[in-house]
């Protein structure tokens, strides 16, 4: 999967899952803030992940993510990960 | 003992969405019942339900209340919208005072078969996502709707079968009387869905008059052949006297009496000591004769047992006065844990409007509901005072007397 394919979907999945505008999301926006995340977002965090790009994430995996650019990184990481095996 | 008022009421049902579509029903003997295919694909002995549409809840809540609701806790939020905007009970007056919230619900099958579909399939428990949790559990409506509107005052369900909400009633009425409350929101939910309602399937307590299903729930008529399931949600707002009057709310009614009894005998079966114990439970607490009592909402759920026992314990104590009987369950199904509070709502309409609703399909009577004065067309006639049964399995009975204001 193309990385331009991979923003552009984890985008889609967030505004939908989390009702927020697109345009609020930005690489350099903050992820928590933007989201509105509470602690009970971060499992359908998890569930929407999984549901998007088929890999199993734990709540703890976000705990060095920031910026929607952070969270980017982290999924094309995992996909890429996923894609070798 | 303070006196306890309805200051609002609230309907989400088979037989409409609002009071207003629900009155044309009412008045009209209009069925809401329906045969649902996909029960039968299902596997169910019966298909035939009553039906009403989930509520379109984007733009009314926000995205997390919507989360952690099973259907019965938005059909709940319906009916209690309505009834709080009748008793004029804004978002202010409930974060400024200690409003209470009761209500009956005995079950929530989807969100559990739903979470553990998922578990058996993805072997990660994670995966159920963060709302089923709160939509699971049995006091489910209750946990969403305080939330919602941020109640601060008694907040617990109330599960007792099919008497659930009108249990809920009544235990808020006693909450008021003692003075321990100054207002509570009163009501039943039951979900509609498939799920729910397989295993009532499984002991053949359904009719199978499926190529008729408006005619298919016939209380107290010879030819009945079980329940048919239904669902949907009511909200009645109960008050001090003293509350009601003090904010100048619309008095619609007073609740006078509350009965109720265990028949401490089968599961199943229900018996006739039981449900005549707490009738004359409800006069005694009103301080009524039988006579008093203009109109009676049979509990009558269209299966043979149940009318029979009834239909004899509403003789043995009304025999005498002829009172006029009619089961609104032949129009709406079996509405289970919300039937109680339904069928306080339906009955305050029949009071408010000057009429009584049909027991429709009611055509031949057995021995025993031959011996009740059981109105078959609309009555347009006033009645100031009415009683309202509930039986539930295991043997819970429940009665409620309420008076029209004036």
């Amino acid at each position: 999967m193309e990385i331009k394919e991979i923003i552009q979907k984890t985008n889609a999945f967030l505004a939908e899952e989390f009702e927020v505008s697109p345009e609020s999301i930005t690489p350099e926006a903050d992820l928590k803030a933007t989201l509105e995340l509470d602690s009970l977002d971060y499992i359908d965090l998890v569930v929407a992940i999984e549901n998007n790009f088929g890999f199993k994430v734990k709540p703890e995996d976000f705990q060095g993510i920031v910026t929607f650019q952070d969270f980017y990184d982290y999924v094309i990481e995992r996909v890429k990960q996923k894609e070798l095996v | 003992m303070n006196r306890v008022v309805i200051t609002g009421i609230g309907i989400y049902s088979c037989l409409g969405k609002n009071l207003e579509a629900v009155k044309d029903s009412l008045f009209q003997g209009r069925s809401g019942i329906v045969l649902d295919p996909e029960r039968k694909a299902f596997g169910y002995r019966s298909g035939l339900t009553g039906m009403v549409d989930r509520p379109e809840l984007k733009g009314l809540l926000d995205r997390r209340a919507r989360l952690m609701m099973p259907e019965q806790a938005e059909y709940a939020y319906m009916s209690t919208r309505e009834a709080l905007a009748m008793a004029k009970m804004d978002q202010d007056y409930l974060d400024s005072r200690e409003v209470g919230l009761l209500f009956g619900n005995d079950s929530s099958a989807k969100p559990v078969v739903e979470a553990t579909d998922i578990i058996r399939e993805k072997k990660d428990t994670m995966l159920v996502g963060s709302g089923s949790v709160f939509q699971t559990m049995n006091s489910t409506v209750n946990m969403n709707l305080a939330t919602i509107f941020r109640i601060k005052g008694v907040n617990f369900s109330v599960s007792a079968a099919c008497a659930s909400g009108s249990h809920a009633i009544g235990l808020g009425y006693m909450f008021i009387r003692s003075g321990m409350q100054d207002a509570v929101i009163c009501g039943g939910a039951q979900e509609i869905n498939l799920y729910a309602m397989g295993n009532f399937d499984a002991i053949a307590a359904f009719s199978v008059r499926e190529s008729d299903p408006a005619r298919a729930s016939r209380p107290f008529d010879r030819d009945r052949d079980g329940l048919v399931p239904s669902g949907g949600a009511a909200t009645v707002i109960l008050e001090s006297l003293e509350s009601a009057q003090r904010r100048g709310a619309t008095i619609l009614g007073e609740v006078l009496g509350y009965g109720f009894s265990s028949n401490g005998a089968h599961i199943s079966n229900p018996s006739v000591e039981g449900p005549t114990r707490s009738l004359e439970m409800a006069l005694r607490d009103a301080n009524l004769q039988p006579k008093d009592i203009g109109y009676i909402n049979a509990h009558a759920t269209s299966t043979p047992a149940g009318d029979a026992s009834e239909a004899k314990a509403i003789y043995s104590v009304f025999g005498e006065c002829n009172t006029p009987v009619s089961s609104t369950k032949g129009m709406t199904g079996h509405e289970c844990w919300m039937a109680g509070a339904s069928e306080i709502v339906y009955s305050m309409i029949m009071m408010q409007n000057g009429f009584m609703a049909p027991n429709i399909n009611f055509e031949n009577p057995d021995d025993d509901s031959a011996k009740l004065n059981i109105v078959t067309n609309t009555l347009n006639k006033n009645f100031n005072i009415f009683l309202s049964n509930s039986f539930g399995f295991g043997g819970t009975n429940s009665s409620l007397i309420v008076r029209k204001w004036e």
